[in-house]
């Protein structure tokens, strides 16, 4: 149980996808630009990577090695379409606003890259909480910057305002803002991890 | 006109990689020199045509007639796949020297989200399949000119001093970030064409 627990705080830091590793930066990059716009996102990715985590891990031995990736690749995409149905018939405004990135899910790096390095070595169990423990990172990563980029441009966190609307600036809710906001918080990312270690 | 308009908003207002956020991966990934940066346009542009008018003709041949919409995400993701898979064969075969330039950026192409993402658009945008064709022309080409800018810069960038945590990564975003800003300028001339 110790070894699942540290699988599920790799993910959270050691490995976390986007401070870290660097990877899934399109969703992280777009669908961030307010808190719970997100956190959805990350949802939805965590939804995925456990799903698929599980089932391939299940389905290890079945699978020719000659073939893992196209067989890696429809079984993400069938827990996609899952979920991109789910979302369209409960929650239609969500999916409205993040809209072409919950299929594009699919090719998201996180996602196949666990597939193939952790989901198909290793056992259902410690594969499902590889699942959580990313996914949990994603959507971490992904609420702060959603956060950061919300308070910065129109001083609301969660729809709560913290300040009047008229000092933000709006920049940070557009296109640019999510770059700069990213790169500043990968920045402070790195310097702490460097005094932490 | 219309295609005029179509290629103006597609390459400057509403560009691939600074307002929709596609193809970031190989964008921050290839991006450290102009040479592969070029290759790697040249790559998705070739991929990205092709891709988009197979994935246009299966949705408007096959899947729609038969009432399989839900099945767009599993098979647009298969036929890329094998399609990349069937480019790098065939260039290899008919052009060995086309396929030494482009070659190693091939099969990163399977997993760049502009693919999926433009074959996904231009069903979105139920857009006919000239306009896709000029439509996944025109993002490409708004790729090539992001990749070409950014890497430009960063050749720059490499020579300059940044404090050691903003290296690497966090200074590149950055700097993207106000190229996406610069980008921004390009808003509102789409009007002209309306």
């Amino acid at each position: 149980m110790s070894k699942n627990i540290k699988v599920l705080l790799n993910g959270i830091i050691k490995e976390n996808p986007i401070f870290v590793l660097l990877l899934g930066m399109c969703p992280t990059l777009a669908t961030t630009s307010s808190a719970i716009n997100g956190m959805s996102m990350g949802l939805a990715t965590m939804f995925v990577l456990i799903s698929s985590n599980a089932v391939i891990s299940l389905l290890k031995n079945l699978i020719p090695d000659m073939v893992r990736i196209p067989a890696f690749i429809v079984v993400i995409a069938t827990f996609v379409t899952i979920i991109e149905m789910m979302m369209n018939a409960y929650v239609p405004a969500l999916a409205d606003s993040l809209g072409i990135f919950i299929p594009l899910i699919v090719v998201n790096c996180i996602v196949l890259g666990r597939a193939e390095s952790f989901a198909s070595k290793n056992s259902v169990l410690s594969s499902i909480f590889d699942g959580v423990g990313i996914g949990l990172g994603f959507t971490l990563a992904l609420t702060l910057l959603g956060a950061s980029r919300e308070l910065l441009g129109t001083g609301k966190i969660f729809s709560m305002t913290l300040y009047p609307e008229q000092y933000g600036s709006l920049l940070f809710v557009l296109a640019p803002g999510a770059f700069i906001v990213l790169g500043y918080l990968i920045g402070i990312f790195n310097k702490l991890q460097h005094k932490a270690g | 006109m219309e295609y005029i308009g179509i290629i103006i908003v597609a390459i400057f207002v509403n560009n691939i990689v600074y307002s929709q956020f596609l193809g970031i991966c190989p964008f921050l990934g290839v991006s450290k020199k102009v040479d592969t940066a070029i290759g790697m346009s040249a790559a998705v542009t070739f991929v990205l045509t092709i891709a988009t008018l197979v994935t246009f003709l299966l949705y408007k041949g096959l899947l729609e007639p038969f009432g399989l919409q839900y099945l767009q995400t599993i098979s647009f993701i298969l036929v890329i796949a094998a399609l990349v898979q069937m480019v790098e064969i065939i260039l290899k075969k008919i052009s060995p020297s086309l396929y030494q330039a482009l070659g190693v950026f091939l099969p990163l192409i399977t997993t760049n989200c502009a693919i999926l993402g433009v074959a996904l658009l231009v069903i979105q945008k139920d857009f006919n399949l000239l306009e896709s064709v000029v439509y996944a022309v025109a993002t490409s080409i708004g790729f090539g000119l992001a990749l070409i800018i950014f890497s430009g810069v960063r050749e720059q960038l490499s020579l300059t001093k940044v404090p050691k945590a903003m290296q690497g990564m966090p200074i590149a975003l950055i700097t993207a970030g106000i190229i996406a800003m610069a980008f921004m300028g390009f808003s509102g001339i789409d009007q002209v064409f309306k």
